[in-house]
């Protein structure tokens, strides 16, 4: 377990290099009521900037943390009517128009006439409506998700940390990092060991 | 009658099962046998990828995979570098073996999704065992189906063709063609079914890369994982982003077969041209792809160990569904005849009593033999739970299932509207050899999956554990620590507390 403390930093001597920068504190659960009791205290603590890490999600864990709903449904539904108005206006460029426009090369429409059919024929057109409108709100969904999570990062503090390994496996972590206002090393590792970790550990920056 | 599981002696050693299929209102019936900790799922399900050499059975079965997939590399290019004459195709039937096949696929497809976005909507937790590889599996199919539309164009070099590109001729596809629907609705599928499945296995793969040993697997578990870490906030917007996913892809997976439909439903084929066709094929697509699931998961969960995470219970239900399912495609089966004589059409009344007593005769009967009279033996649960029987009947509907879209397929061209110019479809060996081969990668890429990937949704399994649920607190009992917060329950105390982060000059992470 490293040890790191920024309050009493070890003396130095000479070029020796000097400790890393504190990413936070970590605090240690084995089950998810434990979690889910410790994490509402953290709220209530007034901390911000601070996670909760677990191997699935944890019903409730939201409200314990005080998570604001997101508001990836609104850009999606956005996505989702972009992909409706480009189906459309694909189709009846390319089958009903009888001019030129510039998308990257120069294109011209083409107005296909089957058997005396309307140019534009909504009730044909709407299948692929459909599919580009699903097709954009899904890849959306997932693109916008990853992007507010901060995700793909391949190197982060927490992901070097030993300890850390069965986030994905079986234990609970909550991590308080060291930029929140409230945080103050020993405070918060004392505060966290009165929560009931099984272990609190530093982690580097 | 007490819900609790039973283990079940048979004769055979290793072939013993535990029973969890009984019914109690009281008792929520376990999904997750003989275990009590979430670390003995993750060794579970991680051990078949962490293997040094995976079971015999998977080599034998790999082999013969590869060497259809051979066969159907070899098939393709002589249909290439001959033409599509090499295929038993005449004039009218122009359609056979190849779309037949198409439309099996992706009509296999179907339970994966149905499995990872509808029954995720209804809530319906046993889901968890088994839809990592029937999503998976739906990739596969769909991955085969593709291969025939683009193989029987003749021209295979034009394919791009199908899509709206800019091109020198200024010429654009016909999107007033259910054809041209069907390459967006079938390529749409695939994309947000690979979507669903990749995201869905992200936290999975995290598990894998964080219990890696060797540099390779690090490397290349924690490439896809993408630095997922658990984190609540994760969470939360990934469970949004999941539940947006299944409603998008419920309405997408009736539409996909829908559309296959639209391809015989719109022409003017005596036996095509009927409303019933859209539901009717999803319905189809739903019983053939269960069909499928269970051949899949029969052998998969003895050869990997796997029978604590997909029980009994999950193969009951599933073979419920393909009950269901297969009733509804009966009921199809006759609602066409009745249209047939009902509609005073007397085209539409010879080609369904020349499907039932023509030509193809043999094959109407194989079909109606395997989908309607067989799978009704699910209607007894010592059936719905032997696994034998089940393995055998789901294979006959993985028969039956093929032989349906080929009588659609070729009794209606084969004997249209001029009896001049009425001929006889046999397939060639190419024929035979591309659909063999489709077998091949399907199971090719299926073997690769289950040695490679985490075959089953750990987190999700492991949400569903009654460990789960932040009110159980059964470890406590015997875990001998004296904490202060860690049996108490949360407390929700002032909606003041409740307020969001975010907010203030320093206010913690962004709340999007």
């Amino acid at each position: 377990m490293t040890t790191l403390s920024p309050i009493n930093p070890p003396v130095t001597q000479g070029n020796q290099i000097p400790r890393k920068r504190l990413y936070g504190i970590l605090a240690e659960f084995h089950d998810p009521a434990a979690l889910m009791a410790a994490a509402d205290k953290v709220r209530m603590a007034g901390f911000r900037w601070w996670d909760c890490h677990t191997p699935f999600p944890v019903h409730g864990l939201d409200k314990a943390m005080g998570i604001k709903r997101t508001i990836l449904p609104v850009l999606v539904f956005g996505a989702g009517l972009t992909g409706t108005t480009i189906g459309f206006c694909l189709q009846a460029f390319t089958n009903a128009a009888s001019f030129s426009i510039w998308a990257l090369v120069w294109v011209t429409g083409y107005p296909f006439l089957i058997s005396g059919k309307p140019l534009i024929s909504m009730p044909a057109f709407i299948p692929v409506m459909f599919e580009l409108t699903i097709l954009l709100s899904a890849l959306s969904a997932v693109g916008i998700m990853f992007l507010f999570n901060g995700l793909p990062r391949w190197n982060h503090p927490l992901l070097s940390n030993k300890r850390f390994l069965r986030v994905t496996d079986d234990r609970f972590f909550i991590v308080i990092e060291s930029r929140d206002p409230r945080f103050f090393a020993s405070r918060t590792e004392q505060f966290l060991k009165d929560l009931g970790a099984k272990a609190v550990e530093m982690v580097e920056a | 009658m007490s819900s609790l599981p039973v283990n079940r002696q048979t004769a055979l050693p290793g072939f013993q099962e535990t029973d969890n299929t009984a019914e109690n209102p009281g008792v929520r019936a376990p999904l997750v046998l003989n275990m009590d900790r979430f670390g003995q799922v993750t060794r579970q399900v991680c051990q078949v990828a962490e293997s040094k050499k995976p079971p015999f059975a998977w080599y034998v079965a790999f082999t013969v995979s590869l060497g259809l997939v051979g066969l159907l590399g070899f098939c393709v290019n002589y249909l290439i570098f001959t033409g599509v004459g090499v295929w038993g195709l005449n004039n009218p039937v122009m359609w056979a073996f190849d779309i037949t096949n198409f439309v099996f696929w992706v009509g296999i497809g179907h339970a994966g999704t149905l499995i990872s976005a509808i029954l995720f909507l209804f809530r319906q937790k046993w889901r968890t065992g088994i839809n990592r590889f029937a999503e998976a599996m739906t990739i596969f199919a769909v991955i085969c189906a593709g291969l025939f539309p683009g193989i029987h164009v003749g021209r295979v070099w034009l394919a791009y063709w199908l899509f709206p590109i800019p091109n020198q001729m200024d010429m654009w596809p016909q999107f007033r063609s259910p054809l041209l629907w069907d390459v967006f609705a079938v390529s749409t599928y695939f994309t947000v079914s690979f979507v669903f499945w990749f995201v869905g296995m992200v936290p999975d793969l995290a598990t894998l890369r964080d219990r890696a040993k060797g540099r390779i697997q690090q490397f290349a578990y924690g490439l896809f994982a993408l630095g997922w870490r658990g984190s609540n906030r994760h969470w939360h917007r990934y469970e949004v982003a999941y539940l947006l996913l299944a409603a998008l892809s419920t309405p997408l997976v009736l539409s996909v077969h829908s559309v296959v439909s639209f391809d015989f439903a719109v022409s003017q084929v005596p036996g095509w041209h009927t409303t019933i066709f859209p539901p009717y094929f999803v319905a189809g697509a739903i019983f053939s792809g269960f069909a499928m699931v269970v051949t899949l998961a029969v052998p998969a969960r003895q050869l990997f160990g796997l029978k604590d995470l997909i029980t009994l219970r999950h193969l009951d239900n599933m073979n419920k569904i393909i009950l269901v399912t297969g009733c509804m495609v009966g009921y199809a089966y006759s609602m066409e005849f009745f249209i047939a004589w009902y509609s005073g059409a007397m085209y539409e009344r010879f080609a369904f009593v020349n499907r039932a007593f023509g030509q193809y005769w043999w094959a109407y009967w194989i079909m109606v033999s395997c989908n309607v009279i067989t799978p009704q033996l699910f209607w007894f649960k010592s059936i719905r739970t032997s696994i034998p029987i089940m393995f055998a009947l789901c294979l006959v509907v993985n028969i039956g299932m093929w032989f349906e879209r080929f009588v659609i397929i070729v009794t209606s061209l084969a004997n249209d509207f001029l009896p001049t110019s009425w001929d006889f479809f046999t397939p060639t060996w190419v024929d035979m050899g591309t659909m063999m081969g489709a077998f091949g990668l399907f199971g090719t890429l299926f073997l690769l999956f289950c040695r490679y990937l985490p075959m089953i949704a750990m987190a999700e399994v492991k949400a569903t554990m009654p460990q789960a649920n932040p009110h159980w607190s059964g470890y406590e009992a015997h875990d001998d620590h004296g904490h202060a917060g860690g049996s108490a329950k949360p407390s929700f105390a002032s909606p003041d507390a409740l307020r969001s982060p975010g907010s203030g000059p320093d206010g913690g992470p962004p709340a999007l």
